[in-house]
């Protein structure tokens, strides 16, 4: 397969962490692929390094060594780290986040919450109809709520489409049902696995929720750091 | 779509109490500012008021210590000196001498005036030079005595209204149980002139003793002619001392600098109070948002976005606190006046504090400037977030 229909392309992850004289290893040597389109679930026992590989993968920390390419461009581990700024600029370029605690605004309302990503960047291709997107999450009634008005599986449907806003290639998410009922839970796992299907986003999750995690085309187990 | 200074506002919003602190410290540091520039700007101008309000340039007066003529010119005075009427004439020989009048100053306790009884100040104006000088009075009821011997008044605006006297009443001069006619009664001037009594100058000097005395001859310049000449030529004249207006003027701003500068400090040192008061909101801010602000990063934020977020709530905090501080200032300059009022040498007659547009945006960019600088610290941390850092806060 060409490296250009890659998402992601990583060789030999590793990250260490220092506390005091103690040396951690969070990640060992991790290679993998993702596909557009994929659709990935990380598994694993807490502390094996899961959210650890979904930050780097998704730019928002550093590897301590290996090779990192997002859509065939390198971003880690050919020259220098990249800066800060850098790793923004690709962040907006190609990713969506959704955490497990939401981060919604909470003096703002769905709309407003939903709209905050173009307050600092607007794709080319950003969607312009918000309330359309709403209504596909099935929150449009909610659009003047504020955060502390909604239960939480609208509040993680309200993050989900503040994801979606700048219409990222890939969606990052992180515990997306961990602070859910089974039920709701349920609800926001088609809700992805639709944006996958349907949209053709590429989505990668971190999860304990093993029928969340039976929605996905792969499901990568990690242990002390390896896969 | 939400705009980020909406973004700013909002957050402002979330800790109401805080942010109202806050905008109350600025706003009192500002309503100090404005008060001090006005007081700046509105001392000078009510003692050019009074000064102008004389009707003449130049005043003549017996030899005697400076301050003392000086407070002659403004408010009047008790234990003065006399000079010999020939003098009034000498003055009007000088060619740059355009027209003079001649006074007599008398001031008498008045048991009966207020609760503990005050000071009447009656002054005894010739009538054929004094009114034309003084152009722009204007009376409220009747008009200017003509007769240089007789027993009547003209009162100022507040003389009347403490006295409640009317054109046609009679005035008690104390110990001298004598009784003048009021003939006129003065519209307000907003000078030491309201508090004043005017009696022809005959017949002060016969009803206090002093036939043949001046306390002090005002001159007016011709327009074309040199004050410091003519002030020069002044001083040749025996026993009598020269105060220009200018010379009064700068001995009383010299009198009241210290008081100036006292005031100044005082709103240097508030504004300082309420900048601590505005990072420390802001950087409470910033902490208690680090997740939040490390999210925003992860949704496209450069550091500069951040930066310009928290510098626009500290922008934000300033402007409304500096309104609030002119609100204020505008609202109180009455009581700003008396407490200024408590703590000078000597005030002008009008209005001490003044506000103006300039003034009040003056001191709205210096407190916004100020405000912004102090923002610069809480805005470049919050700028330096990185996600990863606020995720595994999470975590923790």
């Amino acid at each position: 397969m060409n490296d250009r229909d890659m998402a992601i392309h990583a060789a030999g992850i590793s990250k260490i962490y220092h506390r005091g004289s103690e040396k951690i290893t969070a990640l060992d040597g991790v290679s993998l692929q993702i596909e557009k389109g994929d659709f990935v679930a990380f598994i694993g026992p807490s502390g094996s390094g899961k959210t650890t590989l979904l930050n780097i993968l998704g730019c928002l920390d550093n590897p301590t060594a290996g090779k990192l390419a997002i859509g065939g461009t390198s971003v880690f581990g050919e020259g220098p780290c990249l800066s800060e700024k850098d790793l923004t600029r690709i962040r907006r370029r190609h990713f969506g986040y959704i955490f497990q605690n939401f981060y919604l605004l909470p003096t703002l309302t769905v709309l407003e919450n939903v709209t905050v990503p173009f307050s600092f960047y607007r794709k080319e291709n950003a969607l312009t109809d918000i309330p359309a997107l709403l209504a596909s999450l099935g929150i449009d009634q909610r659009m003047d709520h504020l955060p502390g008005q909604l239960s939480g599986g609208e509040m993680q449907r309200v993050a989900i489409a503040r994801a979606l806003v700048n219409r990222p290639e890939i969606l990052l998410a992180d515990e997306p049902t961990g602070n859910l009922d089974s039920k709701r839970s349920r609800d926001i796992g088609e809700v992805l696995r639709s944006l996958n299907r349907d949209q053709g986003i590429t989505i990668i999750m971190v999860t304990h929720n093993t029928e969340l995690a039976g929605l996905a085309a792969r499901k990568i187990e990690l242990k002390d750091g390896k896969i | 779509m939400i705009r980020i200074w909406q973004i700013a506002y909002k957050n402002l919003l979330r800790k109401k109490v805080r942010t109202i602190l806050t905008i109350t410290g600025i706003a009192l540091s500002g309503w100090v500012l404005v008060s001090l520039l006005g007081f700046n700007k509105g001392y000078e101008n009510a003692l050019n008021k009074d000064i102008d309000s004389m009707g003449y340039q130049v005043l003549v007066a017996a030899k005697g210590c400076p301050y003392e003529a000086a407070t002659l010119m403004l408010k009047g005075g008790t234990g003065l000196r006399y000079m010999d009427e020939g003098i009034a004439r000498d003055i009007l020989k000088y060619d740059e001498v355009k027209e003079i009048t001649p006074m007599v100053m008398q001031a008498v306790f008045d048991p009966n005036k207020g609760e503990n009884g005050g000071i009447s100040a009656y002054l005894g104006v010739d009538p054929k030079t004094f009114p034309g000088m003084k152009g722009y009075f204007t009376f409220q009821q009747g008009k200017w005595f003509t007769d240089p011997n007789a027993n009547d008044a003209v009162m100022g605006y507040e003389a009347a209204e403490l006295e409640q006297r009317e054109v046609g009443d009679k005035i008690l001069i104390p110990e001298k149980n004598l009784e003048l006619t009021v003939v006129g009664v003065l519209k307000r001037t907003g000078t030491q002139d309201d508090g004043t009594i005017f009696v022809p100058i005959r017949t002060v000097q016969r009803i206090f003793g002093v036939t043949g005395k001046l306390t002090a001859v005002g001159v007016q310049v011709d327009k074309n002619a040199k004050i410091t000449d003519v002030e020069q030529k002044m001083y040749n004249l025996p026993d009598v001392q020269v105060v220009s207006l200018a010379q009064v003027k700068q001995t009383i701003i010299g009198l009241v600098s210290t008081a100036r500068v006292m005031v100044f400090s005082i709103a240097v040192i508030a504004v300082l109070i309420a900048m601590v008061g505005v990072v420390n909101t802001i950087l409470m801010s910033v902490f208690e948002r680090f997740q939040e602000i490390g999210i925003l990063k992860s949704m496209g934020a450069l550091p500069r976005d951040v930066f310009r977020l928290i510098w626009i709530e500290t922008f934000i905090l300033c402007v409304l606190g500096s309104v609030a501080g002119n609100v204020l200032a505008l609202g109180l300059v009455r009581i700003t006046d008396i407490l200024i009022r408590r703590l000078l040498p000597y005030s002008p007659t009008g209005s001490l504090v003044m506000i103006d547009l300039p003034l009040a945006g003056m001191a709205m960019v210096a407190i916004i400037g100020v405000g912004l600088l102090a923002g610069l610290y809480p805005a470049w941390k919050a700028a330096r977030i990185r996600p990863i850092e606020s995720m595994r806060n999470q975590e923790a």
